[in-house]
């Protein structure tokens, strides 16, 4: 109504001390404190076969966790990445199992199911108008069955292609350099956080996601297409958890049909604990990297001091309600 | 019989005084002001209110009647001012505090909850108990709701969802809530809306039965036909003052508009200049729900063409209507002399059609992104390297040429827009048209939350857009406004277009006349007023 604009604004640019640059700060500021803590707590933490374990437990998670930014950013949610992930996996079974064909037509069947299926369930959301937590709970449970009903309800194992393991469980840096043991997993992690983070910051995509998730209105009023957009969030997001079924099915040797449930919520969970706003228009893909990394760094810590799973789970949640409480308190701050 | 005639021409020359020597009002407001940030939106406004009395409330859109109403039920606290109610001074700290006063609101808008029942509504937050009072005492509940709709001689069955109910019967339903608190009196906040003829007599006849009662009506409307028919007596407010109470028998209606408008235009200039010849846009027979029917005009090149009315004369809808935001039910759209289908704003766009809302921070700007990716939100498709990627170098360029074209005060491109004032935020809203080369912009409401300084700034701008050639609409509830800017001028009432009044003969009375212009009744008033 007023100027009162103007002075309060020494412009938050892209900077340290942004807020969400603390967000990500305390994010991070938590994950050392939980590995300094988990080290002096017991000397086989900081092992370093046990830091491999962390980072190969980290990267489902965190590729999931990635798909999950994209559509949360943009207001909406996805329920359906784990069984996603699985049906994926089933798929690069078929083609390279059942019908034996090569390698990269099986890499191929992942990342096509996973696209086409983030395809469907965006034009669900956008064209039938279902909110997107009903419409993606309906694929989560429709992918499920199908991955069981392809499968056969058994395991598919990749016996015939003995080449799959190079995607997740084998080390090709140990070529270059022998002692650093780090499976090829976490380097497709890394990478698709990396090309993500581009893509969200700096390409048309993650502008018109953080426009959606901001003020969806707002976006139509000025002409944009939010249909389309919403469609390819979704398929970026179904994309991305075709890569989580190759790293799971690759690690495993195989595609478990009956995985997937409850993976979601793991993935959502490491995106809150990174400060994306579930409301969406705020959130960054590092932030949820290192939030996959504390729910993995938890659990991996927690086992290793031998609490027992069943307190496990009680930790991580209540370690989720007081990211989303922080994230509450820095957010009315600002 | 002499006798009664003179008490009653006593009360209507000098209104409370007389009256009061024979019973104390109902309620009485006196003196009160209030202020917002940056608004004087109540100064010196009074109203006194008799049992069985209807009081009619007059005034153009911002006049104050509804922040006066707002103070009288507790939803403001006055800065300054008395409350009286039957000759006591009073606090109303909350609606609460009102209702146990007696006073209650019948509002515009349906405060009701469409899935629970009329009695749950009518009773919501004191619901009878049973069960140590863990339980809801259902049966008690209807009975109550069903007797109180006896007495309003109404058939509405208690146990119906609020949902299913017609929006007549929701708003009886509404009347009902502010009656079961045994209200003495009852503010109606424009109550006829929404309904149609034989719901509006219905209505007339409760009211009759509740003056009867020694019930004590405010009526907040602005159809002159409903305030000769109901109003004992009238009170018009502007510019938050209340300019005179007038007993309403006998006073024309030329009368209580001009004391509605009655504003000195000394500093308002016209418009000048010379609108082009050449049609950029005709609408023909548009349709789109109550709201819009049978809409048509032309606007031409360099020309500004204002659309005035009241609050919910469609004036909103046509705009959105035109721009795709809303589904049309029929209507033809000519774009520079082309027949065009328009289903959604990115139709319009493409066609160079804008629409800058007047809820800005909604529908126009998304807040939490930069001053830069909110002007280029329009055109972002230009701005990417391999159609893929953001091309941020050429975006800040851009922004920062028309954030200096507008004068945009900004530390910077990069500034959340949220964090710059409502005349910086308007022209930014403004550049991301103009950047996207609309060359046909609708502005609803075009200087909403601005301040004075700035509004005479987007004036400027507005008149400096025509003049090189862009045709513009402007949607305006501020009449000066109105005739400052538009070289022509379209009056809506009620979804139709009631008359065109050129811009620099127009006056805020031929305005006033054409807006509260409703059908059937047209033709005698304008004829009295004349």
């Amino acid at each position: 109504m007023t100027e009162i604009a103007l002075e309060q604004t020494h412009a938050p640019r892209s900077g340290i001390f942004t807020i969400a640059a603390l967000q990500k700060a305390v994010a991070f500021v938590v994950l050392i404190a939980l590995l300094l803590f988990f080290s002096f707590a017991s000397e086989n933490f900081m092992q370093w076969s046990n830091v491999v374990n962390i980072l190969q437990a980290t990267a489902v998670n965190g590729v999931l966790g990635v798909a999950c930014t994209f559509v949360i950013v943009s207001a909406g949610i996805d329920l359906s990445v784990g069984t996603l992930m699985t049906f994926c996996a089933v798929m690069t079974g078929v083609v390279l199992t059942f019908w034996g064909l090569p390698m990269w037509a099986g890499i191929l069947a992942a990342l096509t199911t996973g696209a086409l299926c983030g395809t469907t369930s965006g034009l669900i959301i956008a064209k039938l108008k279902i909110p997107p937590f009903i419409a993606t709970l309906g694929m989560m449970l429709v992918l499920k069955g199908l991955a069981l009903v392809i499968s056969g309800v058994k395991p598919i194992y990749f016996n015939d292609t003995p080449n799959f393991s190079l995607i997740s469980p084998d080390s090709s840096i140990t070529n270059l350099f022998p002692n650093l043991e780090i499976p090829n997993g976490v380097f497709v992690m890394f990478t698709v956080a990396i090309v993500a983070s581009i893509i969200l910051n700096k390409s048309i995509l993650g502008r018109y996601v953080f426009a959606l998730g901001s003020n969806e209105e707002a976006a139509r009023l000025s002409g944009v297409n939010v249909d389309f957009w919403k469609v390819v969030t979704y398929a970026l997001g179904g994309f991305i958890c075709g890569i989580a079924g190759l790293l799971i099915s690759s690690r495993l040797n195989s595609a478990q049909p009956a995985l997937g449930q409850g993976y979601e919520l793991e993935a959502i969970a490491a995106v809150v604990i990174g400060g994306t706003s579930l409301s969406g228009g705020r959130g960054t893909i590092l932030g949820t990297i290192i939030g996959a990394f504390i729910m993995s760094v938890l659990n991996n810590g927690l086992r290793i001091m031998s609490v027992e799973e069943q307190w496990q789970i009680v930790v991580s949640g209540i370690i989720i309600i007081i990211a989303v409480y922080v994230d509450n308190i820095l957010r009315r701050k600002s | 019989m002499a006798g009664r005639n003179t008490k009653e021409a006593g009360a209507a020359k000098s209104g409370s005084q007389d009256r009061a020597a024979q019973a104390k009002p109902l309620v009485e407001l006196r003196r009160v002001e209030k202020f917002f940030p940056g608004v004087h939106a109540l100064s010196n406004a009074h109203l006194d209110l008799y049992a069985g009395e209807v009081h009619a409330v007059m005034g153009e859109n911002g006049a104050g009647k509804s922040t006066l109403m707002k103070i009288l039920t507790g939803v403001y606290q006055p800065d300054s001012g008395e409350i009286v109610v039957e000759g006591r001074p009073v606090n109303v700290p909350g609606p609460r505090a009102a209702q146990e006063l007696g006073i209650g609101i019948i509002h515009q808008e349906l405060y009701l909850m469409n899935h629970m029942t009329a009695a749950q509504n009518i009773y919501i937050g004191r619901e009878p108990r049973r069960g140590f009072g863990m339980f809801v005492d259902e049966a008690r509940l209807n009975a109550d709701a069903k007797a109180l709709f006896k007495r309003m001689k109404i058939n509405i069955d208690p146990a119906d969802e609020v949902g299913h109910l017609t929006v007549a019967r929701q708003q009886l339903v509404e009347i009902a809530k502010a009656l079961s608190f045994n209200s003495k009196v009852l503010i109606m906040d424009e109550p006829t809306s929404a309904l149609n003829d034989t719901e509006v007599e219905h209505l007339f006849a409760i009211i009759a039965d509740l003056k009867a009662h020694g019930v004590g009506i405010v009526y907040i409307t602005h159809k002159m036909d409903e305030v000769k028919r109901i109003a004992d007596r009238i009170t018009v407010m502007r510019d938050g003052q209340t300019i005179d109470t007038l007993p309403a028998a006998g006073t024309p209606i030329s009368k209580i508009i001009s004391l509605m408008v009655g504003r000195d235009l000394a500093d308002a200039t016209r418009a000048g200049g010379k609108s082009g010849d050449e049609e950029v846009l005709r609408v023909s027979g548009l349709n789109c729900g109550a709201a819009v029917r049978d809409v048509g005009f032309i606007v031409r090149k360099g020309e500004i063409l204002g659309f005035a009315g009241l609050m919910g004369a469609g004036r909103t809808e046509v705009a959105r209507a035109i721009f795709g935001a809303d589904t049309i039910e029929g209507g033809e759209i000519h774009v520079h002399g082309e027949r065009r289908n328009i289903r959604s704003p990115a139709d319009a766009v493409k066609l160079g059609i804008a629409y800058l809302s007047e809820d800005r921070k909604r529908f126009g700007l998304v807040t939490p992104m930069s001053v830069r990716d909110n002007i280029t939100m329009a055109s972002w498709p230009r701005y990417t390297a391999s159609k893929l990627w953001m091309r941020d170098g050429a975006l800040r360029k851009t922004s920062a040429e028309y954030v200096d074209l507008l004068k945009v005060k900004t530390p910077s491109v990069e500034q959340e827009t949220r964090l710059l004032s409502g005349g910086n935020q308007q022209k930014i809203v403004i550049a991301k048209w103009l950047l996207r080369d609309c060359d046909i912009l609708f502005f609803d409401e075009p200087t909403r939350g601005i301040d004075v300084g700035a509004k005479a700034e987007i004036y400027k701008l507005l008149q400096g857009l025509a003049e090189q050639g862009k045709a513009i609409v402007v949607i305006s509830s501020e009449l000066p406004e109105i005739l400052r800017l538009s070289h022509r001028i379209i009056v809506m009432c009620e979804g139709r277009i009631t008359g065109e009044l050129d811009g620099k003969t127009a006056t805020q009375e031929a305005i006033m006349t054409l807006a509260t212009q409703r059908q059937g009744i047209a033709a005698s008033e304008e004829r009295a007023i004349q």
